[in-house]
């Protein structure tokens, strides 16, 4: 866990003073809706469906036991006792009221958190692996990185006000669970022949309205020039970027249309200005932040636990569960626990205010007093030893975060949709319910083996739907609510984009389609090892097309013939 | 009438803009008196502006315009100002970065425009050292002065900041290591 200094603490507490002024002066009439909303939007701020929504930043998904405390009480305080946890590794909170939104934040920074930038067009708060620091595959631990980012972002004063919302991720291990791919800035730390630490630098990455992968214009950007490079992309998107349509202006479209080339060439001639200027990071100032960073003090354990292994042969639902929600790590004897946030009937990513609570005391008992939030709405416990796996599991399942679903077609990933979100054509938790619903039985779910499905409840894809292995996306159609329905998505290190299936779906048709989906992959797997999205990439979208969309020409025809015939 | 901060201070606006007339020709260029003109008034009367025996020049660039078309003209000049269409529209922090990092430009840069309290603090930073307010146009007189004066609170908001700027180009973790020793 990073811990503020003097400097940063001051900064948020400031923050907490500027917005509570700027909230004054417009319940006073001094500042008109236009003026006060970029300001709140850079608060995290949103006026919602039915009240405001507050988007609270978790940099970098890391969570202390204290600071979840703090937003449980802020969920029963000034909110209705939940919260839910976004694809961005965020927490929002639905219903509090505008002029108690300074005493949130001013609450917040007392436990070193705050809301700063997580909305508005700027830049974000950035995103990383959700297993960094512990997972097997890393190569560099990202976190110090991600924190250098966050302050370098923190308030930068050219870059408040830029065409579109940025957003930096970071990843440091050889499967990419940060989604890089699908970011403004992708960032993946790796190390040279050397050994020296750098930066694969990917631009243009991004969902929504037009999805692209993104694309790298660095191979090895060392350490020492990061900020000095951002400040360069960032530079040429800030005067560049499209201001004339706010479609066009994310910076993936900028690199379109200039091409990859064209834009790497800007961002260059605009780094050699910078480059080794006083924004070179230091050997001081990374060691200075590591040292900022509390570290588990973990045990010399063996490789294996006999007290796990014993557990694992004698339970089935303990080994159902292990099976999916238990990850490797780097450190003998100890595993990273996703606590699953998908249990059916609760909308994806919800957490009650008795829930976090509860977690914390878990992450406190277990895993260091620390926790983290994934990007597909889930909470970790990133360090726990293999031979507590037992007991927590027993206490997580009493909390009702045990359900054995990661990497399943329950493991939903929506956002809140119509039902809270002012954006969206059409509600996403619903749908996600009678999916969880449909599919409910575990052994139906683990012969179905991995599978990733995401839904948005409009095109902005907060839903992350263009990357599920199935992709459900609202779409208005003349004032209605239907659903459009791709698949072939993938995250990670094959990112690809879903392709459309055909044309869209009633609501209460939907959890049928997907029925007809997998009943076609289970018919052409050629093994269980073979996921459903592996099939789709082998046999294309045409067999599954055929298979949902037949039936109903079929239907349609059957119905025309049965009416010429009466 | 618009209220001009300068210097972190209230001040009285001297500079009179002198546009193109509304069937497009040419201004009448006064003899004396400090006067600012659009990049491209300057382009075409940079001559006629430099012939003069009194008075100071000012040029003022709009968010889409390169600084970099003034270079060569900023010996000449006195004020560069840059005009912010919305405040939400932040393509003029980078313009004003340039003009003090790269092009050397010491004397006044001014904001005009969409320019409102909430941005100064960081207008500031990017080099900015005037501001005229966008108060609109139905605010009596003495409500402006008391809404500039409150304005200037705006340059405090914040006691420090992690990155290079104009205000401070050394970043914090380099100030701090040279507190440390």
């Amino acid at each position: 866990m990073y811990l503020y200094d003097a400097v940063d603490q001051r900064l948020v507490d400031e923050r907490v003073s500027q917005f509570r002024d700027q909230t004054r002066r417009f319940l006073a009439g001094e500042l008109s809706e236009d003026n006060f909303r970029p300001l709140r939007l850079q608060n995290g701020l949103y006026i919602q469906r039915f009240a405001p929504m507050l988007r609270v930043a978790i940099p970098y998904g890391l969570l202390a036991s204290r600071q979840l405390r703090a937003l449980a009480h802020i969920a029963r305080k000034w909110d209705r006792g939940y919260g839910h946890f976004s694809t961005r590794q965020n927490i929002q909170y639905n219903w509090p009221k505008l002029e108690d939104v300074p005493d949130i934040l001013a609450h917040l920074a007392s436990v070193q958190m705050h809301a700063i930038q997580t909305s508005g067009n700027c830049i974000r708060n950035t995103t990383s692996d959700h297993f960094a620091g512990v997972a097997p595959d890393e190569v560099v631990d990202p976190l110090v990185w991600c924190e250098l980012i966050r302050q370098w972002s923190t308030f930068h004063p050219e870059f408040a006000y830029l065409p579109r919302k940025f957003k930096i991720a970071v990843s440091g291990a050889e499967e990419d669970r940060a989604a890089i791919q699908v970011h403004d800035i992708g960032l993946q730390a790796v190390r040279n022949a050397k050994g020296e630490t750098g930066f694969r630098v990917l631009v243009g990455g991004g969902l929504g309205r037009t999805p692209i992968i993104g694309t790298v214009i660095r191979e090895f950007l060392p350490w020492p020039h990061l900020l000095s490079y951002l400040d360069a992309i960032l530079r040429v998107y800030n005067r560049y970027g499209r201001r004339d349509n706010k479609y066009k202006a994310r910076i993936k479209i900028l690199v379109k249309e200039l091409t990859p080339d064209v834009f790497r060439a800007q961002a260059d001639a605009e780094w050699a200005h910078l480059k080794d200027g006083p924004a070179t990071l230091t050997a001081a100032e990374v060691a200075r932040i590591t040292r900022r960073f509390t570290r588990p003090e973990y045990q010399t354990l063996d490789a294996l636990s006999v007290q796990y292994t014993q557990a694992l042969a004698r339970e089935r639902g303990f080994a159902n569960w292990a099976g999916r929600n238990v990850h490797g790590h780097k450190v003998p004897g100890y595993a990273a626990v996703t606590l699953s946030l998908k249990k059916t009937g609760v909308p994806p990513g919800d957490a009650t205010a008795d829930q976090m609570d509860a977690v914390a005391e878990l992450a406190d008992r277990y895993s260091f007093g620390e926790l983290r939030v994934s990007h597909e709405q889930n909470l970790i416990l990133a360090d726990v030893r293999q031979s507590d796996l037992h007991a927590l599991w027993q206490e997580a399942k009493a909390l009702g975060l045990a359900t054995p679903n990661i990497g399943l077609i329950t493991n939903i990933i929506a956002c809140p949709g119509g039902d809270f979100c002012s954006l969206a054509n059409a509600k996403s938790i619903p749908v996600a319910d009678a999916i969880q619903r449909r599919f409910d039985d575990l052994d139906y779910q683990h012969d179905i083996g991995e599978l990733d499905l995401n839904i948005s409840g409009c095109m902005n894809s907060c839903g992350h739907h263009h990357v599920g292995h199935i992709g459900i996306l609202g779409v208005d159609k003349q004032g209605a609510e239907f659903y459009q329905i791709s698949i072939g998505g993938t995250q990670g290190n094959a990112a690809a984009l879903g392709k459309v299936i055909g044309p869209s779906f009633a609501q209460d048709e939907v959890p049928e389609v997907i029925e007809k989906l997998i009943q076609t992959y289970l018919a052409r797997r050629d093994s269980e090892a073979e996921r459903f999205v592996d099939v789709v990439r082998r046999i294309g979208i045409a067999p599954f097309k055929e298979q949902v969309y037949g039936n109903a020409d079929q239907k349609r025809e059957n119905r025309s013939g049965q009416l010429a015939a009466a | 009438m618009a209220t001009l901060i300068k210097n972190a201070k209230i001040a009285a606006d001297n500079w009179q803009r002198l546009d193109r007339a509304a069937d497009g020709s040419l201004p009448t260029v006064p003899a004396t008196g400090d006067v600012m003109v659009s990049l491209a008034l300057w382009q075409a009367m940079a001559g006629e502006l430099l012939g003069r025996n009194g008075g100071r020049l000012g040029v003022w660039l709009d968010g889409s315009e390169d600084p970099a078309q003034i270079a060569d003209s900023l010996e000449a000049l006195s004020l560069v100002a840059i005009h912010f269409p919305q405040f939400t529209d932040g393509r003029g922090y980078s313009t004003a970065r340039l003009l003090r990092e790269r092009y050397g430009w010491k004397g006044e840069l001014r904001a005009i425009g969409d320019i409102q309290r909430d941005q100064l603090y960081y207008l500031s930073r990017c080099g900015f050292d005037a501001f005229v307010l966008n108060d609109g146009l139905r605010t009596p007189q003495e409500d402006l002065l008391r809404s500039a004066q409150g304005a200037l609170s705006a340059f405090n908001d914040f006691t420090e900041a992690y990155q290079t700027s104009v205000e401070r180009p050394v970043p914090l973790f380099r100030r701090r290591v040279a507190e440390a020793t």
